[in-house]
């Protein structure tokens, strides 16, 4: 069922394939990464032309699952030479699922650089198959994608879906994401991590402009199983207090976390100096929702990034005239724009947020490179202002925005920096390793460098989900095995992270996941396969990272936080190389 | 009797509208008093708490509270 659309840069055609029966079970991650590992040569340059960008949404992706616009972006990434899974919502994962295009694959790379196109792609109703048409892109080039998305719509009608790349991307920043819009038309949702904006923009598509209309909804191999998986999943989405109506999500967004990290003193600051800020409360999901309260006069509640989500995490953030500044402001966002970098006014990170958007950075990457420049002396520690023009150095590509634009490891290799928060050349998010064992863990042997969103084990750590181990404690070889593997599985699902908040306290949830899936495939799995299908997708990562050079050497922290004692709680980062290695074993 | 300070966090502030960002309120109990009693003491009701750090400690509602002790309360939230 449905087909692989492949978009041929190089002499822009596009074909369409049949699944192959090996690729029948797979969504998603477990998608990308498939055919990234099959396609892809590991040694191959991730921006010539023999890299691919894969882009597959869920298994469940387009039906009536509750929270599941999902969609991956797959291929080598430019940040960390090795495999890379990006994952966005917004509104656009549907609408590849519903057009049947259970994987579309951009590929080879136009003679002429410098030159970029749009993919418009529409439903031929004749033929019950998507049809590829290549426009010139040059009239969207250089530009603030805020003012481009609307043209966009403007031309191509409200109800088509976008996703693309800013000036970054065209920059072939190695912090470079992917954008897609979301319920607004807004260009704020993010294939965020790991440059894959580089990829697409060193093919010269600018754009991809999907339009469904005419397309048949996604069919199902047994609903009756899947009407079962979809209401046990829903039922524990509204009952579990963080994902339910006016839970902690909703409430409060994922900004909510600011406060809990810098209580348990592990909210890195000033670039992973200091595990507390003393500026949190004012740039914290609390200061969002009461600043919000205080300028409009009203209470606001956060809403969906995409069709069909019940959790309704996304906030908007207004000036003082009532003004949208920036939608949205996520926890990752504030603390990197915000604590890491000292800045603790809230308008300026909303600001600097709005300015990742335009330009078509991740947010993560960008603000733990600002934090570098600033250790590195070209702005001191929470000048906002300063960080603003930096910010604009990078979107117009000066000299030094490009040294920014490479991303943090670069950044801090140009600038002389020793206190490079990275693995695998991509940057720590917003938790501190020293101060929390497991995600420290996670970091080191993740596929995808420093990454928290490939097993979140944040939740038993510090949230209290899924049962609540002591972040300090070092003997979690299981507990991080664990959890990649049952998020590698949900990746592959389209069902956003956040469900596993409910899905990991309330079993029959997670039953309900399998069920959807078994009801959209035919397959008979049971919880027993989650772990197995998570493993098998990260065993082809591995060894695609493996064939592309990396070590078990590239599994472990930056060297500093060894020796650097972190305040408050003092604590250096002392997880034995042996207990890293046995969470994938050999 | 000890002074703790405490801090409360997301839906809780709800109970205490007056409370500024990150403001701690200093509270007055029996030396001797547990989490719990601080939990009921602020009027907070039980399945509304449910992560307490102490010194940026996670701490249990039976573990006892000392002067001076900073004190975060928060309600089930998540994030990414």
């Amino acid at each position: 069922m449905g087909k692989i659309l492949r978009l041929n840069m190089s002499d822009r055609t596009a074909k369409l394939e049949d699944v192959p029966e090996k690729y029948a079970h797979l969504g998603g991650r477990g998608l990308t990464s498939s055919i990234v590992h099959d396609e892809v040569d590991p040694l191959a340059h991730a921006l010539g032309p023999n890299n691919k960008l894969v882009f597959a949404p869920g298994i469940v992706t387009g039906t009536a699952a509750p929270t599941s616009s999902r969609l991956s972006v797959g291929g080598k990434s430019p940040l960390t030479g090795g495999i890379k899974e990006a994952n966005t919502g917004g509104r656009v994962p549907p609408t590849l699922a519903v057009m049947g295009i259970r994987a579309l694959v951009v590929e080879g790379q136009p003679e002429e650089k410098g030159k970029y196109w749009m993919a418009h792609i529409t439903w031929d109703s004749d033929k019950g198959e998507p049809k590829v048409e290549f426009l010139p892109a040059d009239e969207y080039t250089g530009r603030d994608l805020y003012e481009v998305f609307p043209e966009l719509f403007d031309r191509f009608g409200d109800k088509v879906n976008v996703m693309g790349i800013g000036v970054a991307g065209e920059y072939l920043y190695s912090n470079s994401g992917v954008v897609a819009e979301d319920m607004e038309r807004r260009p704020s949702r993010y294939a965020g991590r790991g440059g894959l904006g580089a990829v697409m923009g060193s093919k010269g598509l600018k754009f991809m402009i999907f339009d469904r209309t005419g397309a048949p909804a996604v069919k199902l191999a047994d609903s009756e199983q899947f009407q079962t998986g979809r209401k046990k999943l829903l039922d524990a989405l509204m009952e579990h207090d963080i994902t339910k109506p006016k839970g902690g999500l909703n409430s409060y967004g994922t900004a909510v976390l600011v406060n809990i990290v810098n209580e348990a003193g592990a909210l890195p600051t000033r670039n992973f100096r200091e595990g507390r800020f003393e500026g949190a409360a004012e740039i914290a999901g609390e200061a969002i929702f009461e600043g919000n309260k205080t300028r409009l006069a009203k209470e606001l509640y956060n809403h969906a990034c995409s069709p069909g989500c019940v959790i309704q995490c996304s906030n908007t953030w207004y000036n003082e005239e009532g003004e949208e500044i920036v939608s949205c402001i996520e926890y990752e966002s504030t603390w990197a724009l915000g604590a890491n970098c000292g800045i603790d006014d809230l308008d300026t990170v909303g600001k600097l947020i709005r300015l990742c958007n335009a330009y078509g950075l991740d947010t993560i990457e960008a603000g733990t490179t600002i934090a570098v420049a600033m250790e590195g002396g070209l702005a001191e520690f929470g000048d906002g202002q300063k960080a603003i023009e930096l910010m604009h150095e990078i979107g117009k590509g000066t000299p030094v925005g490009r040294i920014l634009g490479a991303g943090t490891a670069e950044a801090a290799k140009v600038l002389g920096v020793v206190r490079a928060p990275v693995v695998k050349g991509q940057s720590m998010p917003a938790y501190e390793p020293r101060a929390i064992k497991g995600i420290g863990m996670t970091y080191a042997i993740s596929t995808m460098g420093a990454d928290h969103t490939s097993g979140y084990t944040i939740a038993p750590e510090i949230l209290g989900v899924a049962g609540k181990v002591d972040q300090f404690d070092r003997d979690k070889a299981e507990l991080v095995r664990n959890f990649q593997y049952a998020t590698a599985f949900i990746d592959s699902t389209g069902h956003c992270l956040f469900i596993a908040f409910a899905i990991l306290d309330i079993a029959s949830g997670f039953e309900g996941v399998v069920e959807e899936c078994n009801g959209v495939l035919g397959t008979s799995w049971t919880m027993d396969d989650v772990a197995r299908i998570g493993k098998e997708v990260i065993q082809k990562e591995l060894e695609f990272n493996h064939a592309a050079g990396l070590t078990t050497a590239d599994d472990r922290l930056p060297e500093f936080m060894e020796y650097e004692p972190l305040p408050p709680h003092d604590v250096v980062w002392d997880v034995p190389e042996e207990t890293l290695d046995a969470v994938f074993g050999d | 009797m000890i002074t703790v300070h405490a801090k409360l966090f997301a839906t809780l502030r709800r109970r205490y509208p007056e409370l500024g960002l990150g403001e701690a309120m200093p509270v007055s109990l029996p030396a001797g008093s547990t989490v719990g009693d601080l939990v009921r003491q602020l009027d907070l009701p039980e399945e509304e708490v449910k992560l307490v750090f102490v010194n940026g400690l996670v701490r249990t509602t039976d573990d006892r509270l000392s002067d001076g002790d900073e004190v975060g309360i928060f309600p089930p939230v998540g994030g990414g």
